[in-house]
């Protein structure tokens, strides 16, 4: 369906290609995983299949893409329009009219078909998609996962063969992001469509891929293979594969299914770990956080840390939004120095909300909040910044100098302190960064530290994260979580919202899930996500009703048991 | 009878419908100063919008508007206060402390004496120009700007979409500055004002061009323009013909809505107007392969709505010509008489509050029915009847 014959792509002005001779075919019906760390040339490559590049972006591409028999050389975007359907990684971005029905049916609109076609295929396309309900829905109105369907439908109805998605799931939450990939197998399965999506949460998509291509970056060459194999060489994995490495298990799993097939030894050999831990910490001196906290790798303290004085709280906090939707309705939380509280919850469920209420942005309607003694709301920012920071689910908008070096120099000037403060901060975080790079030429992952030293330079003893791991691949994912455990144990309280039920697993010692605005649990990390199976991680599911969160832990104790 | 022709079948009311009858009460609004029939064209206007509006984002923008016009009267009545001066009237409400100007500003008295009159004067005014604001804002509430936008002929599309696209971007930058705002606070900085708003304009600016540039991608690769292929002639006439059209129906309005303008401007340039756009609008049509989903019928309601604003508009004129003395009050502390005929036809434009269908009601429901979660449900379901059976 899709070739690629040595195909280059070297952006104006770049020293390097953005992807370097990529020499494969996608059979059709296929559903094709792209992974790799960021910057690697995902969203490069999967733009090249229908032409937006070169033909939006600019750069020069060498060697051919042929898609269903059509060079993409001399047909245009929107010449393949009815053979890709293209969706972006913000779904919102991309839509041109305002209401559901009427998004789906302007790809018709444009290619021309005639209005009884374009009728039919918008009846169908809801139905497929489960949109019947919302076609008179206004898309702002709509939650992520929504939208996200009806950008795939705005695409579908054209009738392509091939789809290519960016990040699909990123944004959502963990039940939504279900929504969209069993949209998607289903459209695989039931209308033999080929699908192509990047992804970097690969717990979340790698079972359903038929293939993975790896782009290790670098000008290394790409790898491209079924998933086992693939996952074999690749540096990126979801938990349960790094399991199943760990575990010496072949093949390898792709599944929580597949790996629970094989754990039945480990079970048993854990259990019997497990049986000792629990005797020696329910003993009346364990406190509650620890008590089913199984062995930990010797620098992973973090969680067992007894927490501190009390630096923040909120107390029967309301949040009122114009139209009453996304507040919070008597929500209780208390924060103690040296602790990483983990914040779940839905999209829409107010864990931004609560931030945000911290750091004084959101007036409440009733009820306290308290940080380090000052109410966030009547403080000066530039007073508040000692005592609370928060980095937001975009970091970028607190950037905006031309480059690193310079927006150090600026945050120094704002925190009031000794210049270089900063610039040492940032290179405590990520050594080795080039202090001449525009903000917006850098990796997620490296404009997230950035905007993490400059929130740190004023030394707020609380810091706030609102989803930090969107966009970022797994190893930014480990160097993050490095950083929030030394954090931790310079005595900051960090307080995390975020829909990443791993990440939450491996930094956190406390988790509270909001539901609609209120406290729905709250309580030691394994205790609450143990609880839900939307909020387990993929080890937690494979070895329940073992008390094992993450695969480092599964090590620690194996290795202390041999 | 089509079931469309009816008032009882629920649907959205072709948006050019309410527009033509929101611009009849404005040009009824337009000709008088009478606050009765003003305040009745205000009630008329909340009216029909609290009995049609559907429950998308847009349909509140009657209250914004309503806002707006109560600032506007504010505005009129305060400045009105300040620089009142004796020759407006004799009943005086009240003194303010009198600031003396250089003789240069000689004639402009600031602050001393506030007559009634002066006062009354400038709210009536101010009403006129609330109300006309407000005939607008039902129109927004009732059909958005962009639904209007769908219904425009082919030869208009690509102005339609840049039109779109515009009114996306509006309140997308409202939002932006918003959170560019809360980024400073965030970073630690007091400063309010001119300053900050320096550094919110870039990063703003950036994202708003970051979201256009991906929204042009997805355009493009969903077959925007595709269908278009015209020789530069034929763009060129059609281009010409529909600007001066359009340029000849804002002339012809102006003159229309302005009633000391010179009769030459009003019906006679719109009518001009019209025709020169439909010639461009036609010339244009034939080289566009676009298609169209769903157009909105224009059927028996959309003729008695836009009927009934055109009813309004018609008895006010008639009572310009009749009896010009009862739109305009002899003196601002007069009682305002109530002429029978104008309001009569500002009543009828009333009924569209029943004549025109309601819109689908239920889409804002929130029925979540996701292919995955309908299989578990069905799959629990059947469990269920195995343990009952």
């Amino acid at each position: 369906m899709i070739e690629f014959e040595d195909v280059t792509v070297t952006y104006a002005g770049a020293s390097r290609p953005a992807l370097a001779g990529v020499d494969m075919t996608i059979p059709e019906g296929e559903l094709c995983l792209v992974i790799g760390h960021t910057g690697s040339g995902k969203s490069t490559f999967l733009r090249t299949i229908n032409g937006l590049v070169p033909h939006f972006t600019g750069g020069r591409l060498s060697g051919r893409i042929t898609v269903n028999g059509r060079d993409t050389r001399t047909h245009h975007p929107r010449d393949l329009a009815d053979v890709v359907g293209v969706v972006g990684q913000d779904p919102l971005d991309g839509f041109v009219t305002d209401v559901v029905e009427d998004e789906l049916a302007y790809g018709m609109e444009s290619i021309g078909l005639a209005p009884a076609t374009m009728r039919k295929r918008v009846e169908e396309t809801l139905d497929l998609l489960g949109l019947g309900a919302l076609r008179n829905r206004a898309l702002t109105s709509l939650s992520g996962g929504q939208q996200q369907r009806v950008a795939i439908g705005s695409v579908l109805t054209a009738h392509p063969m091939v789809l290519v998605l960016d990040e699909p799931t990123s944004a959502l939450d963990p039940q939504a992001a279900e929504e969209v990939l069993a949209s998607l197998t289903r459209l695989v399965h039931d209308l033999g469509l080929t699908v192509v999506l990047a992804e970097h949460r690969l717990e979340r998509v790698v079972q359903y891929a038929d293939r993975v291509v790896y782009l290790p970056g670098d000008g290394l060459p790409v790898v491209a293979g079924t998933p086992i194999e693939v996952m074999e060489v690749s540096a990126l994995a979801p938990p349960v594969v790094e399991l199943g490495k760990l575990a010496g298990w072949s093949p390898l799993p792709m599944s929580v299914r597949d790996a629970r097939r094989e754990a039945g030894p480990l079970r048993e050999q854990l259990r019997s770990l497990g049986a000792l831990r629990r005797e020696v910490s329910s003993s009346p001196g364990g406190s509650s956080g620890a008590a089913l906290t199984p062995g930990h790798a010797p620098d992973d303290t973090s969680r067992l840390r007894s927490a501190g004085h009390e630096l923040a709280s909120a107390r029967d906090l309301v949040v009122t939004y114009a139209g009453g939707i996304h507040g919070l309705r008597g929500v209780e939380l208390t924060v103690r120095a040296g602790e990483i509280v983990g914040l779940m919850g839905g999209n829409g469920a107010g864990k931004s909300t609560l931030l945000r209420s911290f750091v004084g942005l959101v007036e409440p309607a009733s009820g306290v909040v308290d940080v380090d003694g000052v109410v966030p709301r009547d403080t000066k920012p530039s007073r508040l910044i000692r005592r609370v920071g928060l980095v937001p689910q975009e970091p970028a908008d607190l950037l905006y100098a031309g480059s690193v070096a310079r927006e150090c120099e600026l945050a120094d000037r704002d925190a009031r302190v000794p210049p270089g403060t900063c610039r040492a901060l940032l290179e405590r975080l990520t050594p080795g960064l080039d202090h001449d790079t525009h903000p917006r030429d850098m990796s997620e992952g490296q404009r997230l530290t950035l905007v993490l030293a400059i929130i740190l330079t004023a030394r707020p003893p609380l810091v706030l994260l609102d989803e930090p791991t969107r966009g970022l691949d797994y190893g930014a994912k480990r160097r993050l979580v490095e950083i929030l455990r030394e954090l931790a144990l310079d005595g900051h309280a960090i307080v995390l919202a975020t829909h990443d039920v791993e990440l939450v697993a491996e930094v956190t010692g406390r988790t509270v899930v909001l539901g609609d605005g209120e406290v729905v649990a709250e309580g030691p990390t394994p205790d609450v996500v143990m609880a839900s199976p939307a909020f387990a991680p993929q080890v937690a599911k494979v070895l329940a009703p073992l008390p094992w969160l993450t695969v480092p832990e599964v090590a620690a104790a194996l290795e202390a048991a041999s | 009878m089509r079931p469309v022709d009816l008032p009882s079948y629920s649907r959205n009311l072709h948006p050019g419908a309410w527009w033509l009858w929101a611009i009849g009460l404005a040009a009824a609004a337009s000709r008088t100063t009478n606050p009765a029939i003003l305040l009745i064209i205000l009630g008329v206007t909340g009216l029909v919008v609290a009995a049609r509006r559907s429950d998308a984002p847009w349909a509140n923008a009657y209250a914004a508007f309503l806002k707006l016009a109560l600032v506007v009267i504010a505005i009129r009545v305060v400045l009105q206060s300040l620089l009142s001066s004796q020759s407006q009237g004799v009943e005086v409400l009240f003194t303010l402390p009198e600031i003396p100007l250089p003789d240069a500003a000689a004639g402009i008295k600031l602050g001393g004496m506030v007559t009634a009159e002066a006062v009354l004067r400038a709210f009536y005014e101010g009403l006129q120009l609330a109300t006309i604001l407000c005939c607008v804002g039902a129109a927004n509430a009732l059909a958005s700007a962009r639904r209007l936008l769908r219904s425009v002929p082919g030869a208009l599309y690509e102005l339609g979409v840049a039109t779109v696209v515009a009114l996306t971007f509006a309140p997308q930058l409202v939002t932006d500055a918003a959170r560019v705002r809360a980024a400073h606070r965030l970073r630690g900085r007091d400063d309010r004002g001119l300053r900050s708003l320096a550094r919110t304009v870039m990063p703003v600016l950036e994202g708003a061009l970051d979201r256009s540039v991906e929204l042009a991608a997805s355009m493009d690769s969903r077959g925007y323009g595709r269908t278009t292929d015209a020789g530069r002639v034929s763009r060129l006439t059609t281009g010409l013909l529909t600007f001066g059209g359009l340029f000849g129906v804002c002339v012809g309005m102006f003159g229309l809505l302005d009633g000391s303008s010179p009769p030459m401007l009003g019906l006679p340039s719109l009518l001009a107007g019209v025709a020169l756009s439909s010639c461009g609008i036609a010339v244009g049509g034939r080289r566009t392969r676009r298609t169209r989903y769903r157009p909105d019928p224009w059927a028996l309601p959309e003729w008695m709505v836009s009927g009934c604003g055109f009813a309004a508009a018609a008895a006010m004129f008639a009572t310009a010509a009749v009896d010009p003395a009862a739109l305009h009050l002899p003196g601002p502390l007069a009682v305002p008489e109530v002429p029978w005929i104008a309001v009569g036809g500002v009543l009828i434009a009333a009924l569209p509050a029943r004549l025109a269908p309601s819109p689908p009601s239920g889409s804002l429901h929130r029925a979540v029915s996701s292919p995955a979660r309908s299989s578990f449900e069905a799959s629990l379901a059947a469990d269920q009847r195995r343990e009952t059976a």
